[in-house]
């Protein structure tokens, strides 16, 4: 039996910690394939409620994942600019005439260019439906964002993707660096007088920005070798090489897999099979590179239950999908002409709810706050 | 520990040897210090600790680099990162990731370190260095002291039985350089390192160094202890200067060992006060400023602050790094940002002028002085600068010429010593001849003898009493000999303001080593001491 200690609150649930970046990419990722099997609204929205509410309860306070904000908004813009066009650029039109703008004629060259004009139902709805799809993989790509540290995602790179990974990040940190080096010139020539004009004007500034970013790099790459950056001990050149290939056909045999199962009409064999058997073939390649560099990773993320159960709901969510596109795809897509009220059946729904379970069954974040 | 043995070394194309016929022993768990005037090569032989030099470098090196037993010729200097640390001048320039912690394990990464025993060093070396509370910081928001800290740390975390140190405190303000050399001290006392240092700022570190590695200039290095080599250097602290001066023997090279003399030379200028503070002209300011406030969104960088700098005077603006010190020189200017205030120089505002007629009324010389150059000569440097200010042809140039002597048309600006780069971009901010003169950092990477002859050249540019000279500086030796005021910033707010002996003997951090010795009378400098001393002619 266990006696409660008065005065002692035990926590329910998981420990807090921070989840492998990689699986919130896969999660994220396999509600993508979700989104782009469908253009009903009501799944698009409820797909969107769902990537939004994970990454409500299971974002870290830091900078990063603020981000998801500017997705939302970033989706919203692609809805507005996708109907926006359609009501622009007429096209074909439909039965149903919601309003007429002057249309405004075109010279023959542009014949099958339609400039305003009657606007249909049929066509605003299917530039929104369109949109809403594109909007809401946009925003599963930003809730991975959110989840993950982008550069924790980079250090789980594979051994022989070390020296890529740091040239990422190296390359990230430079940018902000050249703004600074940029505005620091800049206010500098004011000093001596101004602005300048034209070609000389750009030579003031380029020439000492240039010159600092050489001489910083420099102190980088000195500082990164006398920290053992490169150690890469003697690798033979033919091996390198057989590396190299294996690496770069399977990424993109991965590259056309993926299409392949994001385009429904693609045919099926440039699916899944092109997707695995790149991957083992890049995985291969990978290993084979990995074995010779001697490297460890600080606080290692592990693949652990909750990791698993969060790529397995996602895939499970693709796969439902799937399913249901098999079986009955009226609801799917729903029809415009005739103009119907989107329904909703209870197989895509179930799938898209799949992928909440992250949401409630992985462990919280843990909070970079100290308390008090 | 480390051996140099008939080491000699040429950089590219160099007609001289930067190192020559070095012979050295460095034994484990001691703290050397490397000094010499600028351009003598301390840098060289510090890289060439790891094998930097000459692999980085370039250049030609005869004779073997030895550290505990692996030569620098055999491996390259990935291989050294388990034995030696370095850590540069900039060490933001130097850094891979962006959070402390992940800076910290970087280097145990590359070495295949295992991941338990990673984390363990990593908490050990956040303890050691005192930054734990920072672990999760971005880099970039450190302040410098606790940036040089990490800097330290990250190099630290392979457990290097050699520490090299290229002028870790150059860019810090008293206190921060005081937090880093505590935290080198304890990494020399508790776990034997043995730490190879540069400082131009000898006054910080000599006091804890063991050995002395003193490179007068012509390429060899002498190698001796403090007590032994001081006599014959040509660059000293204060302090030591002080002991030469006042004829101590041995030369004291702490404030607390002169302390222990001071009493008598106290009495002996007993009779002799310290020349009084100049009195002000009574022009009116050379620059009003009223209620001046800088902020950038929320964050306030200055905040109104009220200001007259009069022709004739050398005011020293200090203050932590990151008090407020640049935006305020910057918003004086005219050309940087300013929330409110108002400005006058000769009844006008130079924000509210076009930048070519604000320098007119105020000259800035930068942090960053380079940034102001971009052509490839100095000639072309100076007619751009005479056409800039529509001055007469030569105008730059006869400046230049009167500041650092000797310095050819045809050498690259990025050429010059920092000295002589230092002079040229004052001679062009001088060319259109302003009546205020704003400075920031200037003496960062100046010797003693060429922080000596800028001195002497603010005190000569504003001599005619027409001019008037505004320096931000942590330099407190640099502020005791020239400036007359100094003004402290703090969080943006104006705290002192007074002559320069009020408040910098008032003050524990910014007081020079001399005020620190003959406290509570109010000496500033040996320059003071010497003079008096031999006014009553009792100098020994």
């Amino acid at each position: 039996m266990t006696a409660t200690v008065p005065g002692v609150r035990r926590g329910t649930g998981p420990l807090p910690r921070a989840l492998h970046p990689g699986a919130w990419w896969l999660w994220a990722l396999c509600l993508a394939v979700v989104a782009s099997r469908t253009t009903n609204p009501l799944l698009l929205a409820c797909l969107i409620a769902v990537a939004g509410l994970v990454v409500a309860r299971r974002r870290g306070d830091a900078p990063w994942a603020l981000s998801f904000r500017m997705y939302l908004v970033f989706g919203a813009v692609i809805v507005v600019v996708r109907v926006l066009f359609r009501i622009v650029f007429g096209g074909g039109g439909g039965e149903t005439v919601l309003v007429t703008l002057p249309e405004i004629p075109l010279p023959d060259v542009a014949a099958g260019i339609r400039l305003l004009g009657p606007v249909a139902a049929e066509e605003v709805l299917g530039g929104a439906y369109d949109g809403l799809r594109l909007a809401a993989m946009v925003i599963c790509v930003g809730a991975a964002n959110a989840l993950a540290n982008p550069k924790r995602l980079l250090k789980t790179l594979p051994g022989a993707l070390h020296e890529i990974g740091t040239s990422v990040v190296v390359a990230l940190s430079v940018a902000p660096q050249l703004v600074e080096s940029v505005g620091r010139v800049r206010r500098a020539r004011r000093l001596r007088g101004g602005v300048g004009k034209g070609r000389r004007a750009v030579r003031g500034i380029l020439i000492p920005v240039l010159e600092d970013a050489l001489s910083r790099s420099l102190a980088l790459a000195a500082a990164m070798s006398s920290r053992g950056y490169g150690r890469t001990g003697a690798v033979a050149g033919g091996r390198r090489a057989l590396v190299g290939t294996l690496v770069i056909g399977g990424l993109l045999g991965v590259c056309a897999g993926l299409y392949g199962l994001l385009d429904g009409s693609a045919p099926a064999a440039l699916g899944l099979p092109l997707l695995l058997g790149g991957l083992a073939v890049a995985v291969a390649g990978l290993a084979a590179g990995g074995r010779r560099v001697r490297r460890t990773g600080y606080r290692p993320d592990r693949w652990r239950g909750a990791e698993l159960l969060t790529v397995g709901s996602g895939l499970a969510a693709a796969l439902v999908m799937h399913l249901a596109t098999e079986i009955d795809p009226t609801d799917i897509y729903p029809s415009l002409t005739p103009l119907s009220w989107p329904e909703v059946s209870a197989l895509p729904l179930a799938a898209i709810l799949l992928g909440l379970l992250p949401g409630y069954l992985t462990p919280p974040p843990p909070s970079s706050e100290v308390p008090a | 520990m480390i051996d140099f043995d008939e080491v000699t070394f040429h950089y590219p194309d160099a007609t001289r040897p930067a190192l020559r016929d070095v012979r050295l022993h460095l034994p484990e768990g001691e703290l050397c210090l490397v000094a010499g005037r600028t351009g003598v090569g301390k840098s060289t032989l510090l890289g060439a600790v790891n094998g930097l030099v000459p692999r980085f470098t370039g250049g030609r090196l005869a004779g073997r680099v030895t550290v505990a037993g692996q030569s620098t010729e055999e491996r390259p200097p990935q291989e050294f990162a388990s034995l030696v640390g370095v850590v540069g001048q900039d060490p933001l320039a130097g850094f891979v990731t962006d959070t402390v912690e992940e800076e910290l394990a970087y280097a145990m990464e590359q070495l295949a370190v295992p991941p338990e025993v990673m984390r363990k060093r990593v908490e050990e070396t956040l303890d050691l260095l005192g930054i734990a509370e920072l672990r999760h910081r971005a880099l970039r928001t450190l302040s410098g002291g606790q940036q040089q800290r990490v800097a330290i740390g990250s190099v630290f975390t392979t457990h290097p039985q050699v520490l090299v140190l290229d002028e870790p405190t150059s860019a810090l303000d008293p206190t921060a350089a005081e937090e880093v050399l505590a935290a080198v001290l304890r990494l020399v006392h508790d776990l034997g390192t043995t730490v190879v240092i540069a400082e131009h700022r000898m006054e910080r570190v000599l006091q804890y160094a063991d050995r002395l590695l003193y490179l007068p200039g012509d390429g060899t290095v002498r190698d001796g202890a403090p007590r032994e080599l001081l006599p014959e250097m040509e660059v000293a602290p204060p302090v030591v200067e002080l002991g030469r001066v006042a004829g101590w023997s041995p030369p004291p090279l702490s404030v607390r060992d002169a302390r222990r003399h001071a009493p008598a030379l106290r009495r002996r200028l007993a009779e002799r006060p310290p020349p009084p503070p100049a009195a002000r002209p009574a022009a009116p300011a050379a620059l009003a400023a009223r209620g001046v406030s800088v902020a950038y969104g929320r964050k306030v960088a200055v905040r109104e602050v009220d200001l007259d700098l009069f022709g004739g005077e050398v005011t020293a603006l200090m203050g932590r790094n990151g008090a407020g010190k640049s935006s305020l020189l910057w918003a004086l200017q005219g050309s940087g940002p300013r929330r409110a205030g108002t400005l006058s120089v000769a009844g006008e505002d130079p924000g509210e002028r076009e930048p070519a007629e604000a320098r007119e009324l105020v000259g800035l010389v930068p942090q960053s002085a380079a940034d102001l150059l971009y052509l490839q000569t100095v000639a072309a440097e100076c007619a751009q600068a005479d056409a800039e200010s529509s001055a007469a042809p030569g105008r730059c140039r006869a400046l230049l010429e009167r500041m650092a002597p000797g310095v050819e048309d045809a050498a690259h600006p990025r050429d010059l010593s920092e000295g002589q780069r230092l002079a040229l971009v004052l001679a062009i901010q001088l060319t259109c001849q302003p009546r205020v003169l704003l400075l920031d950092e200037p003496t960062r990477g100046l010797d003693y003898d060429a922080k000596r002859a800028f001195g002497a050249l603010v005190r000569e540019l504003t001599a005619d009493g027409d001019r008037t000279v505004m320096i931000a500086t942590h330099d407190v030796e640099f502020v005791a000999a020239t400036a007359d005021r100094v003004v402290v910033l703090a969080e943006g707010d104006l705290v002192a303001d007074g002559p320069t002996a009020e408040v910098v003997c008032s003050s524990p951090s910014f007081a020079p080593q001399v005020a620190k010795v003959l406290r509570p009378e109010p000496w500033l400098t040996v320059d003071q001491v010497r003079g008096a001393l031999n006014g009553t002619g009792v100098v020994s």
